[in-house]
């Protein structure tokens, strides 16, 4: 049984229709992208995971559980932690109480200490900058306290959204190592990226979204081989 | 010339008064920077519970603190029925209707308070020493109420700072869908955060009747002044309703004694509409 199934889910926002008969499978330790155009749906895809948007048609289970149509608390008392388009730091909070606003589940505030010790260990700078105001950070920090304040759920499934939206190329760089360091930590994730060539470097698998449509799926490698894929996104 | 013994009494009075003012603002202030909607009727809950106090204390004899306890349990009961009865059904329709219903609350509340009780001021009179230091007359009567009213606003601080449930209060007015997706349900937040804000309305309230008479009317006594000091220390921005109470405060003690009580508050009037000009977002907001 897969961690994450979707069928058939269709998607919008009043008359306009994001999704269509989206299918999509990730299965347990598993990283997997979905890539796409700028409105591809990719976006809309990771909110109607997470419960943020109600799906129209569609079921999604999420380890056995039927989640479709529960309510974005819900989910993520399943064990799906999703980082938002824009990070959605709260930023007037200090980097300290944005990490534990991410323990806020029973479940976590249990491990509280212990996983704030992690998700220090992993990102020191945030240990450096605990006191400070989340919008005071680089957008790079700010980054990584939208991935920590994920990891602080204890998760089973971490949704990206961008994650190198709005970055340095350099810290873009930086931040993909930073996933990966999180991958060999064993944790599953599904990431929605623009920078197609980096993140398919990073995962097992990746499905291409193009207007609200699943148009092609594949080993990662295999994919960035496919020509058209090759010119329209990676750019070789 | 006044003589100085009196400005400095009046300027201590201004601080005794300046600490129930911040409670009554802090409420109000909470649920507004949280929920997003001023309780227009929140004064009138602070009637309701000085009413409760009047007759557990003064009319059947219960002791104060008992009396305290049960306004602050009504404070909370009142905080939660006016969430879930009349702001939870329009929590997404334009702000005017919410204006309007809060406002209309107050209109319920003022008659239904004529009706049960009629126009006449009642008031608890307990009977404490009053103490003079340097000259200046501190009854306890206005002395413990100010002690417990800043006593609260600690535990209101460490609630909010320090506590899960009062960080994710802070967090869900800065980012309601975030904070869902930390596992928060924000219905239960604005609940919690109701319960609080009617909380400070029953303590107040406690503190309020042993120096002021209750009336049906009370709320247009206090209610613009508070509305006024929230605004003018920044809509929801909690330190800034602090700070502004005993500006507030001041000034109404000290013009109170220099001129008239009248006057004072037309000169706290006068002060606010200045401020708002040149300070629109509140008197600790960042100039942008």
């Amino acid at each position: 049984m897969s961690l994450l199934e979707l069928t058939g889910v269709t998607a919008g926002y009043g008359a306009f229709t994001a999704l269509w008969d989206v299918a999509l499978r990730v299965e347990r330790g598993e990283a997997i992208a979905v890539v796409g155009p700028n409105g591809a749906g990719k976006t809309t895809l990771l909110r109607v995971i997470s419960g943020v948007l109600p799906m129209r048609t569609g079921t999604l289970t999420f380890d056995g559980a039927p989640l479709g149509g529960r309510p974005a608390h819900e989910v993520v008392a399943h064990g799906i932690a999703h980082v938002p388009e824009g990070r959605r730091l709260f930023p007037n909070l200090t980097v300290a109480d944005n990490l534990k606003m991410g323990a806020y589940l029973a479940r976590a505030r249990a491990h509280y200490h212990e996983t704030l010790e992690r998700v220090y260990g992993l990102f020191p700078v945030l240990a450096e900058r605990r006191t400070q105001r989340a919008g005071s950070l680089s957008g790079g920090e700010q980054q990584m306290l939208a991935l920590g304040r994920a990891l602080m759920s204890r998760p089973r499934l971490i949704l990206l959204d961008e994650p190198s939206m709005g970055l340095a190329p350099v810290m873009v760089l930086r931040l993909f190592d930073l996933i990966r360091r999180i991958r060999e930590e064993g944790y599953t994730i599904l990431v929605v990226e623009q920078n197609v060539r980096q993140v398919l470097k990073l995962v097992d698998r990746a499905y291409l979204l193009e207007v609200g449509r699943i148009k092609m799926e594949g080993r990662a490698a295999e994919l960035a081989e496919q020509d058209f894929v090759r010119k329209a996104y990676v750019g070789l | 010339m006044i003589d100085p013994i009196f400005l400095a009494e009046a300027a201590v009075n201004g601080i005794l008064l300046g600490g129930i003012l911040a409670l009554l603002a802090l409420g109000l202030n909470l649920i507004f920077g949280v929920i997003d909607i001023v309780w227009i009727a929140y004064v009138d809950l602070v009637m309701l519970c000085m009413y409760l106090v009047y007759f557990l204390v003064q009319v059947y004899g219960w002791p104060v603190w008992a009396g305290g306890l049960a306004a602050a349990a009504l404070g909370v009961l009142l905080g939660l029925g006016v969430h879930l009865l009349i702001i939870s059904p329009i929590l997404g329709s334009a702000p005017i209707n919410q204006l309007l219903a809060t406002g209309g609350l107050l209109f319920f509340l003022q008659s239904f308070a004529t009706f049960l009780w009629t126009t006449d001021h009642r008031s608890v009179r307990i009977s404490l020493p009053s103490y003079e230091i340097a000259g200046i007359f501190l009854p306890l009567t206005r002395v413990i109420p100010f002690g417990i009213s800043i006593l609260v606003l600690i535990a209101l601080y460490v609630f909010l700072t320090r506590t899960f449930v009062g960080t994710a209060i802070r967090a869900v007015a800065q980012d309601r869908e975030a904070m869902a997706l930390m596992g928060a349900d924000p219905r239960r937040i604005y609940l919690v955060t109701s319960a609080v804000g009617g909380l400070m309305a029953g303590l107040a309230g406690t503190l309020l009747i042993f120096q002021y008479s209750v009336h049906p009317f009370f709320g247009g006594q206090f209610g613009p002044l508070t509305f006024m000091i929230c605004v003018l220390g920044g809509l929801g921005n909690m330190v800034g309703a602090f700070v502004a109470s005993f500006i507030m405060s001041e000034i109404i003690s000290i013009a109170g004694v220099v001129w008239s009580t009248e006057m004072g508050y037309v000169i706290a009037f006068v002060v606010f509409i200045v401020m708002i000009f040149a300070r629109p977002g509140g008197i600790l907001a960042r100039r942008g």
